[in-house]
């Protein structure tokens, strides 16, 4: 069976003074009923791939192909069957959201009733508001429908959830996942690491135009080598001074990093890393006045690898 | 869903133009209420009416007294009189068409008429005047002459103005109407929006158009009847035609929207550009007067900006009767201008 989506050495250079180049050979693969999940610093270039393969921005060079067709040749086809949301859109302010589901609708030559749409994204009683009269969750929830209105196989949601309460992200997950239990596949970008963590079999970190990593989110995790996180707090006279990297050097720890007051060490074996630290936490004379750990989830992967965005390029030419 | 015409992409997207037209009160005032108020003010401003008395005015000296008590005779003269300094400062401020100055140097009685001869007022004046003069020293005209005074309606100012307003409304209706909401709608990102969706560009641009002449309608309608009824406007030719070059001007016009609008980003970009397009034909294509008064080398410029046929049509129609086949020659023009702007538009256009 073909695959979902492919990508083949996508590049995207945005004319401008200077010009930027937004995606540098991308390859991707996205297996159908399938929800992949693309991650990624601001500017990373998450937007112009998935712009490309939702044939919105033409390519630089590279092919995409989606649902095994071609956007050169086969451009109708491929938008009757997939739904997308964008990362910003206004839609018209003085239609009610049935309104803007019906017209969304007259696009496609088959989909679901405008009415089911909207009690897919559990909109019903806002059925006649008009779209000036909703919250920002109530809006990104109409733009879902109207991906949803036309019965794509393939959805694209860029940053689907960003600016939502809690219980509407929740929502929104369910909505993803009984879109997928149907068959769906779904390409989502997201910030929040925790959704992309629950809902994605597969996930591309993204960085500067390029893929850094790409694989499930459990393999992420492993490959860091540390698939826990001793999380502690000191004080004392020394304190202050204490390097960034305090502790690299201890059995079994793999990385380090502040998270605000806290110091984080990801260690393969928090059995032997943990004596080894308050020996050394005793030798300095310093206090130790918290100490938890933790599973590594994405968010340690992310930062691994945005840490060494940072120490790779510490020119100062960095975003 | 019931119908399949009533699914079709057009009527949905004709219906979203629809709703947030009418959705939108200061929108559906600008468009039906101001046409309305200028023709009401115009026409009230330029009604015609019996010309008025002349004032003109007598220089002090000698024989004056004479000649301003002959002049007092006529029923169409507002006599005054003062110094010359007075008069020529009357002359300047335009409270007097005309001075008079009796000339009483040798034995035969002679005036002096002082006035700018590019002013029609004063030129008429000086006739007015003479007249009298020469009658009250006795002429006698060889011929007879009767005056009959006539009000035909059909051609009055206003009957002149209306297909004026009528042509403006289509005009400013067209290029704003559109213009402005394709621009917004490329701001809120709900054109790329639609590219993501298989809707067919054709039928965004027919139902943007078809829109249009919807709205326009109305606006004419309303026209017409309060002309009709306020001012006693007739439209001397078949509402078939005044119909035709309606939808023709409605379709001309949001074909030069489109245009316009084709690839702009902003508000104020579209606003600039639109403006530009618009004012030489608010001066230029006789609205408020007749395009045939500019000069003779800038006649074949005129004619071919988009709105100068249309109102030449419809003044042909309206006041004069015309068919058919007398307004071909507008029709091409108009045609070719929207089928012109709207193929070059859909070439150039901006989704994004
Ligand atoms: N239309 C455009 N014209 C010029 N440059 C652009 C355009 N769109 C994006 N860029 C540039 O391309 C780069 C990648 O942008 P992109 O929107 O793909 O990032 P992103 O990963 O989606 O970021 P975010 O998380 O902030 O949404 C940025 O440097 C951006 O400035
Ligand atoms: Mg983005």
């Amino acid at each position: 069976m073909s695959l979902a989506i492919e990508c083949r050495q996508l590049t995207k250079t945005w004319p401008g003074n200077p010009p930027v180049e937004a995606v540098r050979g991308v390859n991707l693969q996205v297996e159908r009923g399938t929800c992949f999940g693309v991650l990624g610093p601001n500017g990373a270039g998450k937007t112009t791939t998935i712009e490309i393969c939702e044939g919105l921005v033409q390519a630089t060079s590279g092919d995409a192909y989606v649902l095994g067709k071609n956007w050169a040749t086969q451009a109708d086809e491929i938008r009757q069957e997939i739904g997308i949301s964008l990362q910003e859109t206004r839609l018209s302010e003085k239609l009610t959201v049935l309104e803007t589901l019906t017209l969304f609708r007259s696009f496609y030559r088959s989909g679901m009733n405008p009415e089911d749409a909207i009690a897919k994204v559990s909109l019903q009683e806002k059925s006649n508001a008009r779209i000036k009269s909703l919250s920002g969750g109530q809006r990104q929830r109409v733009a879902v429908a109207t991906a949803l209105v036309g019965n794509p196989r393939l959805l694209f949601l860029d940053e689907p959830t960003t600016g939502l309460d809690p219980q509407s992200r929740r929502d929104l997950w369910r909505i993803i996942t009984e879109f997928r239990e149907a068959g769906g596949t779904v390409l989502l970008t997201t910030h929040y690491m925790d959704e992309a963590e629950r809902l994605c079999d597969k996930v591309a970190i993204f960085d500067r135009g390029r893929i850094l990593a790409i694989d499930t989110p459990q393999k992420l995790i492993s490959d860091l080598g540390a698939e826990h996180v001793v999380v502690f707090t000191v004080s004392g006279e020394s304190a202050a001074a204490l390097q960034d990297d305090f502790g690299i050097s201890l059995p079994g720890v793999i990385s380090v990093r502040i998270e605000s007051e806290h110091r984080c060490l990801s260690v393969r074996e928090p059995h032997i890393a943990i004596p080894a630290l308050l020996a050394l936490i005793n030798e300095r004379s310093l206090r130790l006045t918290s100490l938890t750990t933790r599973q590594a989830t994405l968010e340690d992967v992310f930062v691994h690898y945005a840490g060494h965005r940072l120490t790779d390029e510490n020119s100062g030419a960095v975003r | 869903m019931s119908s399949s015409w009533k699914m079709h992409p057009v009527t949905q997207l004709f219906l979203a133009r629809f709703r947030e037209f009418i959705r939108q009160p200061e929108a559906v005032f600008w468009s039906y209420v101001f046409p309305l108020v200028m023709m009401i003010a115009l026409g009230l401003a330029f009604r015609s009416e019996p010309m008025e008395a002349i004032s003109i005015v007598v220089q002090d000296g000698g024989g004056a007294e004479l000649l301003a008590e002959t002049l007092r005779g006529s029923k169409s003269l507002i006599v005054s009189s003062g110094t010359e300094l007075q008069c020529r400062q009357q002359l300047r401020a335009g409270q007097s068409e005309l001075i008079v100055v009796a000339e009483t140097n040798n034995s035969a009685a002679g005036y002096r008429f002082v006035f700018d001869p590019t002013r029609p007022g004063s030129i008429h004046a000086r006739d007015v005047v003479n007249d009298v003069l020469q009658r009250a020293a006795g002429r006698q005209d060889p011929l007879k002459t009767t005056d009959v005074a006539i009000a035909e309606p059909g051609s009055r100012y206003i009957d002149f103005l209306v297909p004026g307003l009528i042509g403006m409304g289509l005009m400013g209706g067209g290029v704003w109407g559109v213009g402005y909401a394709i621009v917004d709608m490329r701001i809120r990102q709900v054109l790329k929006r639609f590219m993501g969706t298989p809707m067919k560009k054709p039928h965004f641009v027919a139902a943007m158009m078809f829109s249009r002449m919807i709205f326009m309608i109305p606006e004419i309608i309303v026209v017409l009847l309060v002309s009709r009824f306020l001012f006693g406007v007739i439209n001397h030719g078949s509402y078939l035609n005044v119909m035709l070059l309606i939808v023709l001007g409605a379709f001309e016009f949001a074909g030069i929207g489109l245009l316009i609008a084709s690839r702009a980003k902003t508000l104020e970009a579209v606003s600039g550009l639109m403006n530009l397009a618009m004012v030489p034909m608010w001066i230029g294509s006789g609205i408020f007067f007749s395009a045939k008064r500019f000069p003779e080398f800038v006649q074949p410029l005129i004619g071919l900006l988009p709105l100068t046929p249309l109102i030449s049509a419809l003044r042909q129609v309206m006041q004069e009767g015309a068919g058919t086949i007398a307004i071909l020659p507008e029709i091409a023009v108009i045609s070719v201008w929207g089928v012109l702007t709207f193929a070059v538009a859909i070439r150039i256009f901006r989704w994004e």
